[in-house]
């Protein structure tokens, strides 16, 4: 840790004692501070479930409530790009695995390779996300006071006509967990373009990459979250 | 006493205060000791800065009529008491000020896990204050310090502004909780065991579960709110088909063991004090400890009983009034054991053993008509009334900030290196135990009479009982201006406090007051158990003062 302070007349200036370049100056030896650091992210991810639990919850009592109107909406979604994003993310975590490996194994270019491959299928998903929400602007699906909803729900050849206000209720819990996901998936694309460069810098060695493990314990579990996302607003209802 | 004299023409030791006197070797610092005093400042400004709307609402409710201010305006006057207060007084005060000092020394390690986020949680908080004063000065917020929608969602004062801004303190307070927990776990000296830990680490460590899983999901709410307003979401708008109950739910489900995150550390500093100034070991350590665990968990399970007439169903009301007297359970053994240790032992009278004592008292009366609160009968019958107000501010002022001063007056010896006045904090001490009853007693009888919360005019009858409250509350204020006051005096004219001046266990009472940047000269290796005080020798009689 830089640390140093200008010297100030007699006052003799502490300088923590010297060490690797990978051991800051509160841990006593480089497993501590993995240990300190692993544990500090798996803290983290819980603090994140429990933010993503709040939404998990207004969703399965508004779900509950008003089934019907949430099964139209969630026939409303396109299940084809769902469906991709789903297949995009569950890669960009085993691209993330793989970084890992490279980073053990002292691997630099590959590392970077990886790492690459995950921030352009994060950027993936994200573009397949915003042509989805285009296509709800464009049919008037955004909450707010242009909304409209007059489909009716599908049950195997069943029509059922749904309140538009509980329809709506569907799409802003749709919004606001797609667009939390989304904001996530933002920050780990920024992430890993860090990662990458530093890694091409040559700051991960196999004595020292826990910033790389660390942030694939992120990526991962804003996958698991997507995960839970797709069949809980896409598959609503969808037998046939 | 030898320690306690430095010759005039000898350097002082090195010391955190005095390794760099830069203004950027204290904003950038990473070290836990200077970030705990840069917490000190920033804190007791908003405390102060509450303090000043609480003297507002006191002024008015001085007479029957509304005649200082107008009814909007007392709105916004106790909401923006409540959110000052509560989110950035009594959630930071302890875990963030005397917490950040004394975790790492009482562990052995030389910093927090995490030192950079440590300053990150200092520059949020920061961030959030600074958010919600720009919030008030463009015309502040009216709906309560609870946001209750629909009406936070209607409301046209700057609800998303204090929304963000505790959005982001949450985050402040969320890395806090996170740093402390890694810590603990993976900093302990060699020896350091589990069972051999200070009960303020335990409830610290306590503290932090609940702030790291309960803190989340009121940043979720609140981006909800805000997206409501924003965007015109109707998650909770029952016009829009939302539900106004499940805000309820989301709220309490931080804000109830919020309250733990405020109580829990304060009870950790008593069961410093207590042990030390009795010169007895703990009674019950491991009840005192796993009680600690025991409040953190159940305190999740409790929160609906803020919802008893909600229109929540009969048979959840009912669970939820039984998980909230199991609650008590735990907070009651601590109280038990407290006095246990106290049975048969050495007592002095130092200024933190009376904030103790302060404590363990108002506690007790928080506490019980606390458990009369989770009564449902009883609940109904004063929900939205000045009881409700008393009992709470029986937990929060008389439990936190008595548990607040006591650490802060016990550890200041090692924090700056000087003792404060005996005679003057005694005094001051005195004054808020005094002031504190006077002003919030007449308001159990005030509630019980009916007289409703949230009101800038009452019927005449309720007068006198408003008048002793003004009265207490100026008693109050003057109890805690002294001590502002003397502890500044003091860092210039104290005596020189020595390592140790009560005596105490602990390995903070180890190094050096104030203690080195690296906060051990070598790392300490723990044989003994916690407050051995059988195997130290007793304190003097007489404190070190000022020559």
């Amino acid at each position: 840790m830089p640390n140093s302070q200008p010297n100030h007349g007699h006052v003799a200036v502490m300088e923590p004692e010297a060490h690797g370049p990978e051991l800051v100056h509160q841990f006593s030896d480089v497993q501590q501070q993995k240990n300190a650091a692993s544990l500090g992210m798996w803290l983290f991810l819980v603090t994140e479930i429990m933010f993503f639990g709040g939404m998990f919850c207004a969703y399965l009592i508004y779900r509950l409530e008003y089934f019907n109107a949430f099964a139209a909406g969630s026939q409303q979604l396109s299940i084809k790009m769902g469906a991709i994003n789903t297949a995009v993310l569950i890669i960009s975590s085993v691209t993330v695995v793989l970084a890992v490996k490279a980073a053990e194994a002292g691997k630099r270019k590959l590392l970077v390779g990886y790492l690459v491959v995950t921030v352009l299928l994060g950027l993936t998903f994200l573009v397949v996300k915003g042509f989805e929400y285009r296509e709800k602007f464009e049919k008037h699906h955004v909450p707010g006071s242009t909304f409209s909803f007059t489909d009716k729900f599908d049950d195997n050849g069943k029509q059922y006509s749904v309140n538009s206000k509980e329809a709506e209720l569907f799409f802003s819990l749709y919004f606001v967990m797609t667009g939390m996901h989304a904001l996530h998936m933002i920050i780990g694309c920024g992430l890993f373009t860090v990662l990458a460069i530093l890694a091409w810098k040559g700051h991960y060695t196999p004595a020292y990459f826990t910033p790389i493990e660390n942030s694939g314990l992120y990526w991962h579990l804003v996958d698991i979250i997507w995960i839970y996302l797709f069949p809980l607003l896409y598959l609503i209802s969808r037998h046939s | 006493m030898a320690t306690t004299a430095v010759p005039a023409n000898q350097a002082p030791k090195l010391n955190y205060l005095n390794n760099g006197h830069t203004i950027k070797s204290w904003l950038l610092t990473t070290d836990h000791k200077r970030i705990a005093l840069l917490y000190l400042f920033s804190v007791t400004a908003f405390f102060f800065l509450g303090g000043f709307f609480a003297m507002l609402i006191r002024l008015e409710l001085l007479t029957p009529e509304g005649d200082l201010m107008q009814a909007d305006t007392y709105n916004k006057v106790f909401t923006m008491h409540g959110i000052v207060m509560v989110f950035f007084f009594l959630i930071p005060v302890v875990p963030a000020i005397l917490g950040n000092f004394v975790v790492p020394l009482m562990v052995g390690a030389k910093d927090l896990a995490f030192p950079r986020i440590n300053l990150l949680s200092w520059y949020l908080y920061v961030a959030a204050g600074i958010l919600f004063l720009h919030c008030m000065l463009n015309g502040g917020v009216d709906t309560g310090w609870t946001f209750y929608t629909p009406y936070s969602t209607a409301s046209n004062s700057n609800v998303v502004e204090a929304g963000l801004a505790i959005f982001i303190a949450g985050f402040s307070s969320i890395f806090t909780g996170l740093n402390f927990i890694v810590t603990i776990h993976r900093m302990r000296a060699p020896g350091l065991t589990w069972s051999r830990l200070p009960l303020f680490i335990w409830s610290t460590y306590a503290t932090s579960l609940v702030m790291i899983l309960g803190t989340p999901v009121i940043a979720i709410t609140m981006v909800l709110v805000v997206a409501e307003r924003l965007l015109h979401l109707g998650i909770f708008d029952p016009a829009l088909g939302g539900d106004p109950i499940l805000f309820q739910h989301l709220f309490w489900f931080y804000s109830h063991p919020a309250v733990y995150i405020m109580i829990l550390p304060s009870m950790g500093v008593i069961s410093e004090i207590v042990p030390c100034f009795a010169r007895k070991r703990v009674f019950g350590y491991n009840f005192v400890a796993l009680s600690s665990v025991a409040i953190a968990v159940f305190g999740f399970l409790v929160w609906a009983h803020h919802l008893f007439v909600a229109g929540i169903s009969l048979y959840s009301a009912m669970v939820f009034s039984f998980l909230s007297f199991v609650v008590a359970i735990p907070s009651a053994v601590k109280i038990f054991n407290w006095t246990a240790t106290l049975y048969k032992g050495s007592i002095s009278y130092a200024t933190p053993m009376l904030y103790a004592f302060g404590f363990i008292g108002l506690f007790t009366i928080g506490g019980l008509t606390g458990v009369m609160l989770a009564t449902i009968g009883i609940d109904v019958h004063v929900t939205d009334t000045y009881f409700v107000i008393a009992h709470f501010h029986y937990v929060m002022v008389g439990g936190v900030l008595m548990g607040y001063l006591g650490g802060l007056h016990f550890w200041w010896p090692k924090i700056t290196g000087r003792m404060y006045p005996e005679a003057w904090a005694k005094l001051s001490a005195l004054f808020v135990f005094v002031g504190f009853n006077l002003t919030f007693f007449p308001q159990f009888i005030l509630g019980y009479l009916g007289m409703p919360r949230r009101y800038w005019q009452y019927p005449p009858e309720f007068q006198v009982l408003n008048v002793l409250s003004t009265a207490g509350a100026s008693v109050l204020a003057i109890g805690y201006l002294l001590p502002m006051i003397y502890m500044l005096w003091s860092l210039k004219y104290g005596a020189i406090a020595g390592d140790n001046p009560w005596h105490a266990a602990g390995l903070e009472w180890k190094t050096t007051s104030p203690p080195p940047t690296l906060n051990f000269d070598e790392t300490p290796v723990v044989t003994w158990e916690a407050y051995n005080y059988d195997e130290i020798p007793d304190r003097p009689l007489e404190v070190p003062v000022a020559q």
